[in-house]
């Protein structure tokens, strides 16, 4: 029983100081804190491979890097922003907020969480390693498709195979995690239809992770055993076929884009209420449209895939399904509009975010379903269209909303108001920068350019290079986030315990900064 | 505070746990590639061996800090859910691992190798292999044929296997064995609940020694496999989608055996009370999920 005791007596003077604080905590708001500033260095490393491919491609012809590196950037950008950046970037806001936005005292299984996060650095350590690996690193695009990935791919692939299988471990981990922790650490009251939105997005998004990330070991392994012990999956001499893979690899793929887009759906759905004065339109709509988002997800797969020989019915239905997405998708921005709509609204830099994400998002939609039709796919099929329609979801979506999950909860984690002014230049320059990037991508791919070549034709050049100056003025822009972030956790105006007039939540019941234990006696929720 | 949620202290065991898995599969990396390459002067085993190592004592000091929490008292029923839904979750990614392995045997089946036989939409295929014809098992590989019509050899020629395992034999017995174990595990813990020590300590022995008997057997069928039929991994897809999909099972229940031996110890240090003994059912939950994966295995793999 002593233990017990322990803990509570521990919970006034907060934490041990220095290092190994940081490597032996089982505090959630420790590792959300350790998940976000890990995902922010990856951002850096992830953009920096981006501006070596912008570099390159700002004129036609080969003038900076070599072809083979060009195709290793290619790839770790990819790799680096989906299950480096991003990724680690929700778990880090789901670590820190859903204990506290349910009333639980910490995540269900603590230990496990530090395990989960402390893999990541290792495993990416690795991956990373494998560039300077005799034959280079990854240079078989992000999805990594056989043979590319097998028969023709560098030594390093094994060790990016073994990295891989530590990512998966910490997914899977972490989100077993997250879904124990939202069934059983509820404050007595808080029903699961009464849970936040960011909540339940995460339910769902944990659930696809257990369903798909064992689907990406599989895969691996398979890749594994082709390059290094003889079997035949991917190769149709010893009756495997190459398709296989893709279809493998897509359906962890497909629900993968979907984990890194719902638990953005669920800041928003927090940060558009709060700053139009008004609650979430339809919020029930807005579980099911999210659940519905989710079970689709697993039937859409070879979308991805219209090119390659799959027989027409397959294209059909793959097409159909696909297109369905657009329905619940779509109740999702009505009720996000309509949520704004005779509110008394603000413009803060969160709002300005969720803002841009409401707009942009959609129009990435928008091209996501004319992908979605088959015949016109062949078309677009592995263009700059192809590029413009994920960057478009990815970062006005995805990131948009992790930097506005910054800016909305960084008062109640650091006790400190950011710099307002700062936060929206950061906001207008971002915005400017990556529409300067991406837009022009919609152009040139339906023009046909191909994704993934370092050089093109001359009739690509003007948009190329508007593309290339928006990316550093996008890329460069992102030190001034790691600017107000450092500013605000050394000082600047401080928080009220409700930061925001139209905050809804626990988290805002609690002082700011949120003390280092919460709700060890759960709170009543009514 | 009697009742609330226990929110373990700092502790070291993960950070040691991510050393002595990244050491482990950095071992296995140095071992396959050196391997791939000749080189047979290499630190990989080595280094995969003290990775495992030390992966099994951080699992042995984790469980073990875990025990004795809950036997000081230190977890609520609260806490016990949360191990609860983590072993239920856990189990069902293990599900999904299979069900990859499952869907490529499926795909292979169906779809790909009837197309490169020139059958349905996409037979077109076929015309790069011609003379093969589509049959499961897949005795004769697409390469194989092609050399054989044609007298052409492909750039990698991948034989096919010599003969399969009828289901008839091993399989057969083995299958009646760990579907006894699944009985029998559920005897063990009806006795547990009971309060009947003798009785779980009786049926979970035989539990064990059934799995174990099963690992046994498979490991027969893979020597004949090897040295007699001439089917190895390097035979083709069905070589390949064989011995993964029994391969990996194998693995598993060898776990799970390890699991329930564990859970035999525990319960003659009187770990379990006929109210309180997740541990045990933790791992016959596994020992369920091992046994199902087994009956589909049993069915696609070895009779259809």
């Amino acid at each position: 029983m002593s233990a017990v005791i322990d803990t509570h007596g521990h919970e006034d003077h907060g934490p041990k100081r220095g290092f190994m604080r940081w490597v032996t905590t089982t505090n959630h708001k420790d590792i959300g804190a350790m998940y976000l500033w890990f995902s922010l260095a990856m951002f850096f490393v992830g953009g920096l491979f981006a501006l070596i491919i912008r570099s390159e491609l700002f004129q036609p012809g080969l003038q900076i890097v070599e072809p083979e590196f060009f195709n290793q950037m290619t790839t770790m950008h990819g790799l680096i922003m989906v299950f480096g950046a991003v990724m680690p970037a929700f778990v880090g806001l789901a670590n820190w907020l859903i204990p506290v936005m349910i009333g639980g005292p910490d995540m269900a299984l603590p230990r496990l969480n530090n395990w989960s996060f402390w893999l990541l650095p290792f495993s990416f350590t690795i991956l990373l390693s494998t560039m300077f690996m005799e034959g280079g690193g990854p240079n078989y695009g992000w999805t990594f498709y056989a043979p590319l990935s097998t028969s023709y791919a560098p030594p390093s692939v094994t060790f990016f195979i073994f990295a891989m299988h530590l990512m998966g471990v910490s997914s899977i981990l972490g989100s077993i995690n997250i879904i124990a922790t939202i069934f059983n650490m509820r404050a007595p009251g808080m029903t699961l239809m009464k849970m936040p939105m960011f909540v339940w997005s995460w339910l769902i998004t944990s659930y696809l992770l257990v369903a798909v990330i064992p689907v990406l070991a599989g895969v691996i392994t398979m890749m594994l055993m082709d390059i290094n012990f003889g079997t035949s999956f991917f190769d149709a001499a010893g009756g495997g076929d190459p398709v296989l893979f893709q279809h493998v690899f897509w359906f962890f793929g497909h629900p993968e884009v979907y984990i890194m887009i719902l638990p953005a759906f669920g800041i928003v759905s927090h940060i558009i209420p709060a700053f139009a004065r008004k609650p979430l339109f339809g919020y029930s709509s807005m579980v099911y449209a999210t659940s519905s988002i989710a079970f689709l997800s697993f039937i859409v797969w070879a979308h991805h895939m219209f090119t390659v020989g799959i027989p027409l019915v397959g294209e059909l239905f793959f097409m159909y399904a696909t297109m369905l997405i657009a329905v619940p998708t779509g109740v999702k921005v009505f009720n996000w509009i309509t949520t704004m709509f005779r509110g008394s609204m603000t413009f803060e830099t969160p709002m300005l975010f969720a803002l841009a994400f409401v707009v942009l998002f959609t129009i990435g939609g928008f091209s996501g379903l004319m992908l979605a039709i088959a015949p016109a796919d062949f078309q677009y099929h592995d263009t700059y269209f192809v590029v413009a329609h994920f960057h478009y979801v990815l970062v006005p979506g995805a990131i948009f909303a992790i930097f506005a999950a910054m800016y909305y909860w960084l008062p109640k984690m650091t006790g400190n108001m950011y710099p307002e002014w700062l936060g929206k230049l950061h906001f207008w320059l971002s915005f400017v920068g990556m529409n300067l990037t991406f837009f022009p991508m919609h152009f040139i791919g339906l023009a046909g350019m191909p994704r993934r070549i370092p050089d093109y034709n001359m009739q690509f050049a003007d948009f190329n290079m508007v593309a290339s100056v928006g990316a550093f003025a996008f890329g460069f822009t992102q030190l001034l986030f790691l600017a107000i972030v450092i500013i605000t956790i050394r000082g600047g105006k401080k928080a009220e315990a409700k930061s925001w007039e139209g905050a809804e939540g626990l988290e805002w019941s609690l002082p700011s900064p949120a003390p280092y234990h919460t709700f060890a006696t759960p709170p009543e929720v009514k | 505070m009697a009742g609330a949620y226990y929110v373990p202290e700092q502790s070291k065991l993960p950070i040691a746990a991510t050393l002595a898995s990244s050491i482990m599969m950095i071992g296995a990396g140095i071992w396959v590639v050196d391997n791939g390459q000749g080189n047979v002067y290499t630190s990989g085993p080595t280094i995969f061996a003290a990775g495992l190592v030390a992966v099994l004592a951080v699992m042995y000091v984790w469980f073990s800090t875990v025990v004795k929490e809950h036997q000081a008292g230190m977890n609520n029923a609260q806490l016990q859910r949360s191990y609860v839904w983590g072993m239920g979750w856990f189990i069902f990614s293990e599900v999904m691992f299979f069900a990859a392995f499952f869907g490529a045997l499926f795909y292979v089946r169906n779809f790909s190798i009837p197309w490169l036989g020139g059958e349905g939409e996409k037979g077109v295929t076929n015309m790069l292999w011609q003379g093969f014809e589509a049959t499961w098992p897949l005795m004769q590989t697409p390469s194989q044929a092609l050399e054989a019509s044609t007298g052409i050899a492909a750039a990698n020629t991948v034989r096919g296997p010599g003969e399969i395992i009828p289901w008839s034999g091993l399989p057969l017995i083995n299958t009646i064995l760990l579907l006894s174990s699944s009985v029998t595990v559920h005897f063990a813990h009806s006795a547990l609940k009971a309060g009947n020590d003798k009785g779980m300590s009786r049926w979970l022995a035989a539990t064990v020694i059934l799995g174990f008997v099963f690992v046994g057997f498979q490991a027969e069928e893979y020597v004949l496999a090897y040295t007699e039929l001439g089917l190895t991994l390097e035979t083709g897809v069905y070589g390949a989608t064989f011995f993964m999909l029994t391969g990996f099972h194998g693995l598993h229940v060898c776990i799970g055996a390890i699991m329930l031996s564990i859970m035999w110890l525990r319960h003659r240090k009187g770990h379990f009370q006929p109210k309180d003994h997740f541990g045990f059912e933790a791992a016959s939950w596994y020992w369920h999920f091992v046994d199902v994966v087994w009956v589909g295995l049993f069915l696609f793999v070895y009779i259809l």
